[in-house]
């Protein structure tokens, strides 16, 4: 990408997307432009219907813009075939869901591989052992995802999404699904990848406590940027948000 | 990625056993049918060497040109004075002469003849008990002498025939009574099914058999050293013109040849059943993924965030179902062994005993049926696994992302889609025309044409357009391949095989559109039929199920407990026992019965109705696949009903036409309706008092214009007894037809160009050649003619034939048809057990009821892919029960009580079903009156009784389908189908 965003591994410029046509048209984004630095946890942050789910989505690949460039890790991903973006996911892309997406015919430990064994892969062992050691599933290897708390089935994903060593995790709504207390271990898990791992993580939240982990947390309302945080505590994204909601 | 895949079947047991259940049948089909002809094969195949075993050569009549079973002509006789000349050859060990019958009754007990269906009756005669070329042993008594009769172990045993006993036996002539000496069974202990055994000494024999002086065959052993080329040469030296010899091994074979015809007539005939209840299996495949596929995008989605490409998610379904295919494939393959079994009980039942000599299983078995049902299950994976490949990774953070269009929209198009069909007929048509499946590179020329045109017809943007080119594609193949002359029969039958596939094909497809209506019309059918049928089962099953229940377990007083247990018992001893093993599983486990149970109602909520209806609609692809199966099955039976019917109605009418305005009164055939009988039972017959004329039908094979055909001798009588239309000629023909007279019907003086005056030369099985002149031209009459292509008068078949034989006789009597007569005709014929007098309309039911049996096999073959199409309906409802848990669950925590969840099942599965049978039934009246429309003997004529049981049953099905689907609907949860995630 161009020089002026420097060490940036996810780029995105004047980034629009409308659906539907005509007077139903909805516009989700209204050209929003961000730069996700490398090593860093990013939250994107805005009330219901900002569009910061739709970014997320652009942002990772899942959907097209319909204007505007995206480029993760130096290439532009707007433009590319099925087969070009699915070689990306596997080197550069991780995702931790909502509702876990685990495959529950495999044990916990098989789909922690499953992105290696997708891309015919060798799982590199002390990898993997320092993994399961750090999300705490060493002794859960062999459950299927039934047997397993929300908690453990969230780490169980979040394992997954870094048994790759992804250039960037996208995390949509990671404790969307979990009670507090699990979603402070799991915060803690996403916050040491980035401490421990120089993990760069792009996280979609409404939670204010989840986007406090983030180093930089950026606003949305009605498909803009509309204010950035630096790092900072709960407390006063949960006014920012207030804020936002009553404007 | 194949691990998982099998992993994921795993985790979906119930889903998938319900989708391999389909190949499972069709497999076991196709294998049941090799095993079953294999065996029968083999049984047959070591009789006919054991009875050769001990010659070298044998040596037989030659007949002028090849003669079929059992149609009254056969070949010619040996002169006795052979015998000794080739005694006397020098490398002659042995020689021995032999006459047979295959006509031989045995007169049971009960004054009747011992028949089985179709089986044959052989009489023969045993020289030398212990010479070598008897095939036979004894099981208890001695060889038979004059007037003694050795029969075989089983006949024996059914009849309660003991040595020593005196029975009766009738062949040629009428009854005579003959001591068994002797119960025998061939030397390897093999049986022919249902065939009797009847031996006796030589003189005996031609005595009975009308052959004294003659011999149907001499068996030769060779000296030592002599090999059986160099005897055969030796004894063709001596050999009158009209006999021939061949080696032993070279006579079996010849022996075999015709029931080597009937048992690859009975394959393929076996097999196109299993084809089609493999290709109603597909069906079921395609629907089962297709749904599996619909309920697992958000898993694919999440595959492809992580890196799964297209063509690992199509490998992975492709994977799926390959494991599958071959799995079921497997347990099909082996299920075919007991299908086997229950076939050979099938066919003994309709009174059609097959020979069993032990299941064969041969590896060719195991390649085609394994081949057959993965192929399919294969095929029919396609389309499902590449709209797996269209769910996009997005699915997987959207709830309730639905599949985005079809993988085929990226080609759609009207002028691509004509393109591929276009190619597709043409190669196809190339295929079927120029080589006609001779060849495996026509073959699958052939199969890849179809499958571009069944492609093609997939492709057009407008799914209507391409399901009426699909069916207009499908109906002209079928009017080429029926109304263009000449095509040969294999021709004939492919050309309607793809026509009827390509039209099936189109309806399933239409059929999504037209769900909705169809849906709404069939919505209040089905409420209502399913009330009368409840209203029927009622006090059979529910009320004493839920009696037996309450009394094992509800609540209240003993001794009302008591009464309903006892009640319940007495209206369906059946249930006590289910009741029982639920008391047993009750008082074992800590498993609880459901109490209280709903007091069983049989009024359909109209609410319930409601809902059901409504689901029945709102997925109409998904409707119109599951229905599209059970109307295959439906369509081909219908077609047999209606085709049925049309023979029936046709042949009454031509038997009718032809008593017109005549004189006849009663008709003798053979017990069994259709063999041959010989002439003196109606010689016998005419000498019951009363009787003023009998006109007797000879028939049998001649040649004439190089084509064997059948002919058939009438007596002068026949001006009185039968009413002919004449094309050219009058009633007075048939009286003066003499000794070089024929007349010949319509269609077969067109094709040889033959008119009244034209001479016409038949040669007769002994190979004696004569010239005749045609007198008259008939027109057959509609439904089937009672006279071959070309008829003589008796005198002159007499003339030219040895012991000819009447097909059947019309006899006239003094006061018609009445007690008295009827009496005298059967006492007249007492000494002919096999022929049976009867009047008019009796002999109508006799001939249709040969028709019946082959019905019934016709209906229990069908059956089988109608109870894969059930399998279909029951895999859907699972699927779909599945897929609204949440949506049940909800119902039920508004207030559904869960009677209310399984009637809103059952009225979505008889809905279903209805369909499939409304649109199996028009297309099976459809298909069948085209057919009739091309044979020109057939009239058509509407099965009311056979639609409405159809009809029926499809309802029968529907609801069967349900039970299940309802049960596990009923049973969810509300709260746990609520949270379900």
């Amino acid at each position: 990408m161009s020089e002026s965003h420097d060490g940036a591994v996810v780029v995105a410029q004047d980034v629009t997307r409308r659906y539907g046509e005509g007077e139903t048209a909805v516009d989700a984004l209204r050209g929003v432009s961000v730069d996700i630095a490398p090593g860093k946890a990013t939250a994107v942050m805005g009330p219901s219907g900002s569009g910061k789910s739709t970014l997320m989505h652009i942002l990772a690949g899942l959907d097209k813009p319909t204007s505007g460039t995206v480029g993760i890790a130096g290439t532009e991903i707007t433009t590319l075939g099925d087969n070009d973006l699915t070689k990306l996911r596997r080197e550069h892309i991780g995702f931790v869901f909502q509702f876990f997406n685990l495959l529950p015919m495999l044990d916990a430990k098989e789909n922690i591989l499953l992105p290696l064994t997708i891309a015919g892969e060798k799982p590199d062992d002390g990898w993997l052992d320092q993994l399961v050691d750090d999300v705490g599933l060493k002794d859960r290897l062999s459950h299927r995802p039934a047997e397993l708390s929300g908690g453990q089935q969230q780490r169980v994903a979040i394992a997954r999404a870094l048994i790759s060593r992804p250039t960037v995790l996208f995390a949509d709504e990671p404790t969307g699904n979990l009670d507090s207390a699990t979603s402070a271990e799991i915060l803690e898990l996403l916050r040491r990848s980035v401490a421990e791992y120089g993990q760069t993580i792009v996280m979609v939240t409404h939670d204010s406590r989840a986007a406090a982990v983030a180093h930089r947390v950026l606003f949305l309302a009605d498909g803009e940027i509309v204010r950035e945080l630096g790092e900072c505590d709960a407390h006063t994204i949960h006014t920012v948000m207030e804020e936002l909601a009553a404007a | 990625m194949g691990r998982f895949a099998v992993r994921g079947l795993l985790s979906r047991k119930l889903r998938t056993a319900l989708t391999a259940i389909a190949i499972v049948l069709g497999v076991a089909m196709i294998s049941g049918t090799f095993v079953l002809t294999d065996s029968i094969d083999q049984a047959f195949d070591s009789i006919f060497t054991d009875i050769r075993k001990g010659s070298n050569a044998v040596i037989s009549g030659k007949s002028a040109f090849d003669l079929g079973d059992q149609t009254g002509v056969s070949a010619p006789t040996l002169s006795e004075s052979l015998l000794p000349e080739v005694r006397a050859l020098p490398d002659v060990a042995e020689a021995e002469g032999s006459v047979d019958s295959d006509a031989t009754q045995l007169i049971g007990d009960d004054g009747k003849a011992v028949v089985s269906g179709g089986a044959p009756n052989l009489g023969f005669s045993i020289a030398n008990g212990d010479s070598v070329f008897n095939p036979l042993t004894l099981v208890e008594g001695d060889w038979p002498g004059p007037n003694e009769v050795a029969i075989d172990k089983e006949t024996a045993a059914k009849e309660d025939f003991e040595v020593g006993e005196t029975i009766g036996v009738q062949a040629e002539g009428p009854v005579e009574r003959v001591r068994v000496s002797a119960i025998v069974q061939f030397s390897s202990g093999l049986t022919i099914g249902g065939a009797t055994l009847a031996g006796f000494d030589l003189p005996t024999a031609q005595r009975l058999f009308k052959k004294v002086g003659q011999l149907d065959e001499i068996a030769v052993a060779a000296k030592p050293g002599v090999t059986d080329a160099q005897l055969v040469r030796e004894i063709e030296a001596i050999l009158p013109s009209h006999a021939q010899v061949r080696t032993g091994s070279e006579q079996a074979v010849s022996d075999a040849a015709d029931t080597n015809d009937f048992i690859s007539f009975l394959r393929g005939f076996l097999l196109a059943f299993g084809g089609i209840a493999l290709f109603v299996g597909s069906f079921v495949i395609a629907n089962s993924l297709s749904i599996t596929i619909a309920q697992r995008t958000r898993e694919f989605a999440t595959l492809r965030t992580i890196g799964a490409t297209n063509r690992q998610i199509l490998g992975s379904v492709m994977v799926e179902a390959l494991v599958v295919g071959v799995v079921a494939s497997i347990v099909g393959l082996f299920l075919g062994l007991l299908l086997a079994e229950g076939l050979f009980e099938l066919f003994d039942a309709v009174g059609f005993t097959l020979p069993n000599s032990g299941l064969v299983f041969e590896p060719r078995t195991v390649v085609v049926a394994l081949a057959a049902g993965i192929l399919v299950t294969f095929l029919a994976s396609v389309y499902p696994g590449f709209r797996a490949t269209m769910v996009p990774p997005i699915a997987a953070v959207r709830e309730g992302a639905s599949l985005p269009g079809e993988p085929l929209d990226r080609i759609r198009g009207t002028s691509v889609a004509a393109l591929v069909t276009a190619v597709g007929v043409v190669v196809g048509g190339f295929a079927i025309t120029t080589t006609p499946g001779n060849t495996l590179v026509s073959a699958l020329l052939a199969v890849l044409g179809l499958m571009l045109t069944l492609f093609g017809c997939a492709l057009f943007p407008s799914r209507t357009l391409g399901a009426i080119v699909s069916c207009a594609l499908g109906f002209a193949a079928l009017v080429y391949g029926l109304f263009v002359p000449d095509l040969g029969t294999t021709r004939v039958l492919l050309w309607m095989g793809v026509g009827v596939l390509l039209v099936f094909f189109g309806v399933a497809r239409v059929t999504t559109r037209l769900i909705p209506s169809l849906a709404a019309f069939m919505s209040p059918i089905a409420r209502w039929a399913v009330f009368a049928l409840l209203v029927l089962f009622w006090p059979l099953f529910t009320l004493p199920y839920w009696l037996l229940r309450y009394g094992a377990w509800g609540p209240g007083a003993a001794g009302k407990r008591v009464l309903a247990f006892v009640g319940g018992s007495l209206l369906n001893p059946l249930i006590f026992g289910i009741v029982l093993v639920m008391w047993l599983r009750r008082a074992l486990t800590r498993w609880e019965p459901e109490w209280p149970a709903e007091f069983p109602g049989v009024i359909p909520d109209r609410s319930t109705t409601r809902v059901g209806s409504e689901n029945a609609r709102r997925n109409p692809q998904r409707t119109a696949s599951t229905a599209a199966a059970l109307m295959i099955g439906l369509a081909l039976v219908t077609l047999v009903a209606t085709l049925a019917a049309g023979i029936i109605a046709s042949f009454e009418g031509a038997v009718n036409d032809l008593w017109k305005d005549s004189d006849s009164d009663y008709a003798i055939t053979a017990q069994n309706n259709f063999s041959p009988i010989p002439i003196d039972a109606a010689n016998a017959a005419a000498q019951a008092p009363g009787v003023v004329a009998v006109m007797n039908v000879r028939t049998g094979e001649v040649r004439a214009f190089d084509e064997t055909i059948f002919a058939t001798a009438v007596d002068p009588t026949a001006r009185e007894l039968i009413a002919l239309k004449w094309k050219d000629g009058s009633q007075e023909v048939l009286a003066n037809l003499g000794s070089d007279g024929v007349f010949v019907d319509d269609g077969y003086a067109k094709s040889n160009d033959l008119a009244v005056g034209s001479p016409i030369e038949l040669t007769f099985a002994s190979g004696v050649t004569q010239t005749y002149v045609v007198n008259g031209i008939f027109d057959p009459p509609t439904g089937g003619s009672p006279f071959g292509n070309v008829t003589l008068s008796t005198e002159a078949w007499d003339a030219k034939v040895a012991n000819p034989r009447n097909l059947y006789t019309f006899i006239a009597m003094k006061g018609d048809v009445n007690d008295s007569n009827t009496r005298a005709l059967e006492k007249s014929l007492a000494a002919f057990p096999n022929a049976k007098a009867q009047t008019r309309q009796e002999f109508i039911d006799n001939q249709i009821s040969g028709l019946s049996a082959v019905l019934n096999i016709l209906y229990v073959l069908l059956a089988l892919s109608v109870i894969v199409s059930l399998f279909g309906i029951v895999n859907t409802l699972v699927l779909t029960v599945f897929e609204r848990t949440r949506e049940i669950g909800m119902l039920r925590a508004i207030g559904m009580t869960r009677r209310q969840v399984r009637q809103m099942i059952r009225h979505e599965s008889v809905i279903t079903a209805l369909i499939g049978a409304a649109l199996g039934i028009v297309l099976g009246i459809v298909l069948a009156a085209l057919l009739i429309a091309r044979v020109d003997f057939l009239v058509f004529s509407f099965p009311t009784t056979q639609v409405i049981v159809f009809v029926i049953a499809a309802i029968v099905v529907g609801l069967i389908a349900a039970i299940f689907p309802a049960r596990r609907a009923a049973k969810l949860d509300p709260l746990q189908a609520i949270a379900y995630e």
